[in-house]
């Protein structure tokens, strides 16, 4: 028993979630917005757009999540020198690691948000966009007053499907230094091998208390937005 | 005897919609075929044919919801626009009512009128809220304005779409089928919306086949087939004395039962 609180002294377990918590929610919000405007492009009349959203969805849902991340930490902010943090701050390195990881899982999420919003999107009937045109709302007030509100409520349940995905993807930025629950587990078992199951555990459980909830909460709002036609 | 008398209104002193020489195909199908027709200001013309007779789509394409691969549309004298903010403008001023309903499904009623007003026209909340609040009371559910949708009847919901239709002040209303998807205890409640609207000298193409609003209040009715328009004329002479042995097969099948 001592062994074990001895290494839940040690070892800031709390900040190390606190941080996955930060990953998920920034990565979240980003795939949120750019998985919104790729699902927009691919919904858009102008072909270009189109083809450019099915691009996306297509390179990025399909590459691992390993190689987006060591991409953007070591490709795009170690050799090409494109840093998110001010140089001469004191906590670069940590910043650096913590923003790209980031954009990392923000990339490759907003792949699965467009996927899940357009087939919200198809759930909305064709009436209501014509409805809206022919009051006089241009392409896209149409989309933004009309079309999105329903499509949101309609692609609730693999939203909240994705966003679960995303908490435990967050371990991924484990691998390029980001210090937050996978990286301390590794640095915890490294030193403490003994304790393995009960280090297996404490994590497991740290995130089933982050991911259970999404999962009642997208459940409830999935039954309480839904549109009713 | 026609609540707006027998004489159709002269449709060419200000012509509110031209179309001429209209052609649309789907594949292999000429749905509408060389339509050549004028609507004047204030006037109400009917347009009845059986189905598939392209009654629907000329009724779409005055406001563009159909491309068309030839001819022209104009509205007050513009050509229809082809896409973009001046389609947009143009639409605002043409007032579109479905076969079924389309309002709005995440909006509650208030707020299905009120949408066009302030994000089109510009008009504050307030403003807005008292204009929908004038028209819904005019088509009768002014106390259903809280709720959504889905929970109106059919035939609330199709007064409610009209009065976000009028929330715009259109130049003209177009009507697809208005009354064809409600329960038949709901349909005089929308045809009396539509009479007292035709009375008040609303610019109206209505597509439809109920023939007790054609003689009540259609100064024109326009019967299409195969798509062409194959018989105009006056309610009371379209209905009694047809010309054509297309119109005579379609009413005798209409009207004996």
């Amino acid at each position: 028993m001592s062994g074990i609180s001895t290494l839940l002294r040690e070892y800031d377990v709390l900040g190390a979630f606190w941080v996955t918590i930060q990953l998920t929610l920034w990565g979240a919000l980003g795939a949120l917005l750019l998985g919104t405007v790729v699902a927009v492009c691919r919904v858009s009349p102008v072909g270009v757009l189109q083809r450019a959203g099915t691009w996306f969805v297509t390179l990025v849902r399909n590459t691992p999540l390993t190689l987006i991340v060591a991409l953007c930490a070591l490709g795009v902010s170690n050799t090409l020198k494109i840093s998110l943090a001010p140089p001469d701050s004191p906590t670069f390195i940590v910043d650096n690691g913590f923003r790209w990881g980031v954009v990392a899982l923000a990339v490759y999420h907003a792949s699965f948000v467009a996927e899940a919003l357009r087939s919200g999107i198809n759930t909305v009937p064709t009436g209501q966009a014509e409805a809206a045109r022919s009051i006089g709302l241009g392409f896209g007030a149409t989309l933004r007053h009309v079309v999105l509100p329903q499509a949101f409520r309609g692609a609730i349940a693999p939203l909240g499907n994705t966003l679960i995905a995303l908490t435990k993807n967050t371990t991924v930025v484990a691998t390029v230094g980001v210090a937050e629950a996978a990286y301390l587990m590794r640095n915890m078992i490294e030193f403490n091998p003994s304790l393995l199951y009960f280090i297996f555990i404490v994590m497991a459980a740290g995130f089933v208390v982050l991911t259970l909830p999404v999962g009642l909460l997208f459940t409830w709002l999935s039954n309480r937005l839904a549109v009713r036609r | 005897m026609g609540a707006r008398g027998t004489e159709p209104a002269t449709a060419d002193a200000t012509p509110v919609v031209v179309l001429t020489g209209v052609n649309k195909h789907f594949g292999t199908l000429h749905v509408l075929n060389d339509i050549n027709l004028a609507v004047g200001k204030g006037e109400v013309v009917v347009v009845l044919g059986p189905s598939g007779s392209g009654k629907s789509t000329l009724c779409r394409a005055v406001n563009r919801l159909e491309t068309i691969d030839s001819g022209t549309i104009a509205i007050d004298g513009v050509p229809l626009p082809e896409e973009g903010k001046a389609l947009a403008h143009l639409r605002a001023d043409v007032g579109m009512v479905f076969q079924s309903f389309n309002l709005f499904a995440h909006k509650t009623v208030l707020d299905n009128v009120t949408l066009g007003p302030i994000k089109v026209r510009g008009l504050t909340p307030p403003e807005a809220e008292k204009k929908a609040t004038d028209l819904l009371d005019r088509v009768g559910v002014a106390d259903q304005a809280g709720k959504y949708p889905a929970q109106l009847s059919g035939g609330q919901q199709q007064r409610v779409a009209i009065a976000r239709a009028l929330a715009m002040d259109p130049k003209l209303m177009l009507f697809d089928e208005p009354t064809s998807a409600l329960d038949p205890e709901m349909i005089n409640e929308v045809l009396d919306v539509m009479v007292a609207l035709a009375g008040a000298g609303m610019t109206m193409i209505v597509v439809t086949h109920e023939m007790g609003f054609a003689r009540k209040a259609a100064d024109r009715v326009v019967f299409m087939a195969a798509g062409q328009i194959v018989e105009e004329n006056s309610p009371e002479e379209f209905f009694t004395h047809p010309q054509t042995d297309r119109a005579k097969d379609f009413l005798s099948k209409i009207l004996t039962h």
